[in-house]
């Protein structure tokens, strides 16, 4: 405990930090990772067993709305788990100050922030990648399914990823641990069913109002952009609509997380 | 801005103007009862809470402009411990200081040394809500330490500790001031203040009372062993009595409190009991303190430390 000091007087490199934010975050991940799975999958394959299984066994939809439900099921386990995986943590962390160890990382606090959002990132895809094989495993062959157009489908992804991450960082910092369920129902639930999840925006075509009102939903694009790029033949947003409205809301949505996040941070 | 020659300073910090300058090298204790201002400086300067207005520089950075880098510079234990609960006591040591830049390897050996240093290398592996709170609070001053910073930032260490984990942090505090670390340390103990600091400042609502030695400090007490009579309700119409008294030097009516300072001690009692009742009060409880840092902390303010 000598003060005769090693250490620089300099701070090290942002992404050195940021590389230690990332393996911290990593290694309780890990630690975590069944829990993350059942929390961010089990809902999506529930919808799945029932819509893409048993409802089609029962005669109650067509076999083809498989391929309708197949890229909504796979947006929503990316969203979910995304914003989730940001917004719990941080909920808590500010409740108890635990994220105090951090907040004296000598890095500015936007690193802090963008590596939560990187982690969100990372979750939101590796919900993704476990849902989608076990999703066409109960459904079946899926008519129009297509994994040719890999690189529209990672960009959709990411930026599907991105965007509910940043939200979840501006609930986490916003919200307190008392309306954690509060936020869920009013806010997430509505995302979810007005989300194009369940069906194609286009089949909105007979509810005008709600067609353009969904619209400010960010879920929206991601399904439609999955669609386009999953299931391009069948109907769908044009994917470059989906992949401009997503790269606005995220910068939108990141720029009030960040915000949020600093004036949280330091009152 | 290199090497560890830069002198540890506060300026004029906004609580209600508070200006301060420490030195390199210092025990400093920023002594004053709950809600003095105490947290709100030292979040202030740790970069923690936003200064509305003036300017501080802590080893030789500026909190508002240059955070990242009184942040480097800076260890910091906070009133309540705070451990990241996801990792074991050794992890939280370790990836703090990988959020510093320290190599692992590094890390892991620090992290093992100052949790031996500190008597808790036992528990290195436990989950941190296994260990008691004196434990989790020498975990904090662990993690405060394990970057080698040059000021320490300490807000109420031992709050809520048994008298055994009290002197154990107070044990580590003076082995860290030998070795020359800057320590800034906040509390309401007055023997805290009075056994630690090299100089002590004594701020109550926002505002700087004193700056001194606890030694000077208790010099300018009022003379005389403080007689503190606590009535059933308003002082004030016992005071001119109190006062006129002979061998009280001084008194003062704060709300239902009457404080004496009494040049022949508990003496007087009888005395400023009848002053009390002819003034229509009861008198509920007495106390006597001889002359300290507190008798001079109620001389300022009227009012009790803690």
């Amino acid at each position: 405990m000598s003060s005769a000091t090693a250490m620089p007087a300099v701070p090290p490199g942002a992404w050195r930090v940021f590389a230690a934010l990332l393996w911290r975050d990593l290694t309780v991940s890990r630690r975590e990772l069944p829990f993350f799975l059942v929390r961010t999958t089990l809902q999506p394959l529930l919808f799945t067993l029932v819509f893409g299984f048993v409802l089609p066994k029962l005669r109650f939809v067509g076999v083809t709305y498989s391929s309708a439900l197949l890229p909504g099921i796979l947006a929503m386990s990316m969203a979910l788990s995304s914003m989730q995986s940001v917004a719990l943590p941080m909920v808590m962390d500010f409740a108890t100050n635990t994220l105090e160890d951090r907040l004296l990382a000598p890095v500015s606090l936007n690193v802090l922030a963008l590596e939560k959002i990187a982690m969100g990132i990372l979750q939101g895809v590796v919900a993704a990648i476990v849902v989608l094989p076990l999703a066409r495993l109960m459904m079946g062959p899926i008519e129009g399914l297509s994994l040719t157009h890999v690189p529209e489908i990672a960009a959709i992804g990411l930026l599907g990823t991105a965007v509910f991450s940043a939200l979840g960082l501006w609930l986490g910092t916003a919200i307190s641990p008392q309306q954690i369920g509060l936020v869920f129902s009013a806010i997430v639930a509505p995302m979810m069913f007005f989300g194009c999840v369940y069906y194609p925006w286009k089949g909105l075509d007979a509810l005008p109002v709600l067609k353009y009102l969904v619209l400010l939903n960010p879920m929206v694009y991601v399904a439609e952009g999955l669609r386009g790029s999953l299931t391009p033949a069948l109907p769908h947003m044009a994917i470059g609509a989906s992949f401009g409205a997503l790269v606005v809301l995220t910068a939108a949505i990141g720029a009030l997380g960040f915000r949020s996040f600093e004036r949280r941070s330091i009152p | 801005m290199a090497g560890a020659a830069q002198p540890a300073r506060a300026g004029v910090v906004a609580l209600d103007a508070l200006d301060l300058e420490i030195s390199e090298g210092e025990l400093f204790g920023l002594l004053g009862p709950n809600g003095a201002g105490k947290t709100t400086t030292i979040g202030i300067l740790t970069t923690r809470i936003r200064p509305t207005s003036g300017t501080a520089l802590v080893a030789g950075a500026d909190v508002s402009k240059e955070s990242v880098l009184v942040r480097q510079r800076i260890g910091v234990v906070p009133q309540r411990p705070n451990p990241d609960r996801n990792l074991n006591a050794r992890e939280n040591l370790a990836f703090h200081a990988a959020y510093f830049g320290i190599p692992l390897r590094l890390a892991n050996a620090r992290a093992r040394q100052l949790l031996e240093k500190l008597g808790i290398a036992d528990k290195s592996e436990a989950k941190v809500e296994h260990l008691s709170g004196g434990q989790q609070q020498r975990l904090m001053l662990a993690r405060a330490l394990i970057h080698e910073p040059k000021v320490l930032f300490l807000d109420e260490p031992t709050v809520g500790l048994d008298p055994h984990a009290r002197l154990a942090i107070w044990g580590l505090l003076r082995e860290l001031h030998a070795s020359g670390t800057t320590i800034v340390m906040s509390t309401h103990n007055m023997e805290e203040a009075d056994r630690l600091a090299d100089r002590l400042a004594i701020i109550d609502r926002g505002k700087l009372l004193a700056v001194d030695a606890p030694e000077s400090l208790k010099r300018r007490a009022p003379g005389g062993t403080l007689i503190q009579l606590s009535l059933d309700g308003e002082a004030m119409g016992a005071l001119a009595a109190a006062r006129s008294l002979n061998g009280v030097l001084r008194a003062e009516a704060q709300d239902g409190t009457l404080n004496a300072y009494s040049q022949r001690g508990g003496e007087l009692i009888p005395a400023l009991i009848r002053a009390a009742e002819q003034s229509g009060r009861t008198v509920k409880n007495i106390h006597l303190s001889p002359p300290s840092l507190e008798t001079l902390f109620i001389s300022m303010t009227g009012r009790n430390l803690e």
